[in-house]
């Protein structure tokens, strides 16, 4: 495997994590879109630091991780509060901003 | 003796800053006037100390105040000469008798307004006298604009009346437009001499060493004085100036503040004689003056007004003297004047007290229930008619012949005939008041003490400089033999005829006027000169503020209705991309990246 391919394969999962962050309208689906864009991310690392030999691209993938997590966390807590406030999670409706 | 005349400058100072700063002291009115009259008496007693020292060179005490480079710019002092000795006494004696009156005459005002009242007249005798003890232009500007603001203050005295408060406005107003020219002058003349000092201007003009092409300068001088005296056309606020109460009147109005002008033009002489020109101006206005506002007295039935119209003629009578190259025969004519109208003033103060009226067509018979006030307004009159041997004929005549000398025949025509008709509105007034056949109403009684003792004062010290000044003879002037027989006859025509219209009843004031017919009319209408300042006043006024306010509504409130109507609109622009749904903003954020890669890879 060459790191190209690795490359490609973390622009692929940024890709789809970034139109899945765009068009799903459903809030849950928005955060899984963001989880991926960040686990492409960690593949870019680990891949850079396998292949140039660096442990520093790892130790910052584990970082990511524990950051996702707590993100991820606080980004479900949102949505479960807006669920009770507005009885919905569907992205086009959460729209108080509008100006 | 610069000590004595500094007690007497402070003396009335302190009694003000005691009224202005211990309200409880004010509030007590009477108790007000009390500290008001001793402060004003010690300065009188001050002023006749001053007046017995014989002073040789003029006695200067000066301070510092701005200083510069070279010396000091400015300095505050004090000047003592003979001129303003006799001013002293003048003014502390006129100020201490009509404070002393007003005690009595604005009885029934209120406690503070009366306070009010005295803090004002201390403010106005100490302005006063440091206008008149100036030792140089800055400080008598200075104390210039003080006695005009004194002014103001009492003429609005009842500034709840509306009449009151628009006749002190316009005396601001009026006499302003004078000292625009005034302090213009004062530093047109610091540009050509620098300096403001009298003595120092005094030496470059004795030595002849003033620079030429001063006309305009002391034009504009003399625009100062024109104001303050009443001169034409600035003598509009004088007869309104008597909305004001009577004691005020006498004291302010007749006799010292509107001599002002005099006084300086009396004081800068030396100065005014290096332009000929304008001395010749101050003679012809000065005449005309007097002759106009005799005519305008001579209809007028307001008694107050008629003694104000009075003063306007007898002002421009001074003037005349002083641009005839008289200004002893002016001052001096300044000095007895000051005596006889403040007495005329407050006799009418209390002729108005008793009856309740201004208007001598509502008097009559008025000798029998006021004998006392009768006859001190009778010496007045008599005075200012000119008869002999009473303090006004020897001035007028001094005037007359000062103006002979000078060989100005027009204006000593004017001034001639004024003395005649001087003669016909006074006793007019007199016969009418006095000795009309009109029972007045109420029961008009002799005034109060407070008010009689000042009324016999002043009579008697008429007499006393009349028989001193005959006593002294002709030894400064030297008039055509035939002048003193022009005078008392001019005085006795112009009593004589007053007597055959209002008293016999053999000539028809009615007829008089009907053969007069357009100098009646004019006369009763001012010669429309307020008519005329008014309408300029109100186009110049409303036109400017129109103009004003046409360029704000329409030129400064346009630009910025247009600003805002864009800000408006391009916020509104603006706020439609701003939809509220994250995802939007995340295309933003998403595509804008792509952007700036796209771009930074291009740009390289």
């Amino acid at each position: 495997m060459t790191l190209q391919a690795y490359v490609i394969l973390s622009a692929a999962v940024f890709a789809i994590g970034l139109l899945g962050v765009l068009t799903r309208r459903n809030a849950i689906g928005i955060l899984l879109g963001i989880e991926l864009m960040l686990n492409a991310v960690n593949i870019n690392f680990v891949a850079f630091a396998r292949f140039n030999g660096d442990p520093a691209g790892m130790v910052f993938a584990l970082f990511t991780i524990a950051i996702t997590v707590a993100e991820v966390a606080v980004g479900l807590a949102i949505v479960i509060v807006i669920f009770r406030i507005r009885r919905t999670i569907d992205a086009d409706r959460l729209d108080l901003l509008k100006g | 003796m610069t000590r004595l005349a500094l007690v007497a400058l402070t003396l009335p100072f302190l009694a003000f800053l005691l009224l202005a700063l211990v309200p409880p002291l004010r509030r007590r009115g009477r108790a007000a006037g009390l500290v008001s009259i001793a402060a004003v008496g010690g300065a009188l007693a001050a002023a006749l100390a001053l007046w017995r020292v014989p002073v040789g060179a003029p006695a200067v005490g000066v301070w510092e105040w701005i200083p510069a480079d070279a010396g000091p710019l400015v300095t505050v002092g004090l000047y003592v000469d003979p001129i303003s000795q006799a001013m002293l006494v003048l003014v502390t004696l006129v100020a201490l008798l009509v404070q002393v009156y007003s005690l009595a005459y604005l009885d029934e005002e209120r406690a503070p307004a009366l306070g009010r009242y005295y803090a004002y007249q201390s403010l106005f005798a100490f302005s006063m006298l440091g206008l008149v003890l100036a030792p140089n232009f800055v400080q008598l500007f200075v104390f210039w604009e003080l006695v005009g603001l004194c002014s103001y203050l009492l003429i609005g005295f009842w500034y709840d009346r509306p009449a009151a408060a628009r006749a002190a406005v316009k005396a601001f107003w009026t006499t302003r437009l004078g000292d625009v020219g005034l302090i213009i002058g004062i530093v047109l003349l610091w540009r050509a001499t620098g300096t403001f000092d009298f003595a120092t201007l005094f030496e470059l003009a004795g030595g002849g060493r003033l620079p030429a092409g001063l006309a305009l300068t002391m034009f504009l001088i003399y625009l100062g004085a024109a104001g303050k005296s009443a001169q034409f056309p600035l003598h509009v606020w004088l007869p309104d100036a008597m909305e004001g109460p009577t004691p005020v009147s006498a004291l302010i109005h007749a006799a010292t503040m509107v001599t002002a002008g005099v006084f300086l033009v009396t004081r800068a002489f030396q100065l005014f004689a290096a332009a000929p020109a304008v001395l010749a101006l101050i003679a012809w206005v000065g005449a005309f003056t007097a002759l106009l506002a005799a005519t305008m007295a001579c209809v007028e039935n307001d008694i107050k007004r008629v003694l104000a119209y009075s003063t306007v003629s007898q002002l421009g009578y001074m003037m005349a003297a002083a641009g005839a190259g008289a200004p002893d025969a002016g001052f001096l004519h300044l000095l007895t004047h000051g005596v006889f109208k403040a007495l005329l003033f407050l006799a009418a103060g209390a002729v108005v007290h008793a009856v309740g009226t201004n208007d001598i067509r509502q008097m009559g018979r008025l000798f029998r229930a006021l004998p006392q006030t009768g006859i001190v307004f009778l010496v007045g009159t008599l005075a200012l008619a000119g008869v002999w041997p009473l303090s006004g004929f020897f001035s007028k005549e001094a005037v007359l012949a000062g103006v002979w000398a000078a060989h100005l025949r027009v204006p000593f025509l004017m001034l001639a005939l004024t003395a005649f008709l001087t003669a016909v509105y006074m006793f007019r007034v007199v016969l009418v008041a006095f000795f009309g056949r009109v029972e007045a109403g109420g029961h008009p009684h002799d005034a109060p003490p407070p008010m009689a003792v000042p009324l016999w004062v002043l009579a008697v010290l008429t007499l006393a400089i009349g028989a001193r000044l005959a006593l002294r003879g002709g030894e400064t002037a030297h008039p055509p033999g035939w002048l003193t027989s022009l005078s008392v006859g001019l005085a006795a025509a112009g009593i004589l005829l007053a007597l055959l219209m209002y008293q016999v009843r053999v000539v028809s004031p009615a007829a008089v006027s009907r053969a007069l017919a357009p100098l009646d009319f004019a006369a009763r209408r001012r010669y429309g000169i307020d008519a005329l300042y008014g309408a300029l006043y109100r186009g110049l006024l409303l036109g400017f503020s129109w103009l004003i306010g046409w360029i704000d509504r329409y030129l400064v409130d346009g630009v910025l209705n247009v600003l805002s109507a864009l800000t408006l609109r391009a916020g509104d622009r603006l706020r439609r991309i701003q939809s509220g749904q994250a995802q939007d903003y995340v295309y933003g954020v998403a595509f804008g990246l792509l952007a700036l890669l796209i771009v930074s890879r291009l740009w390289r």
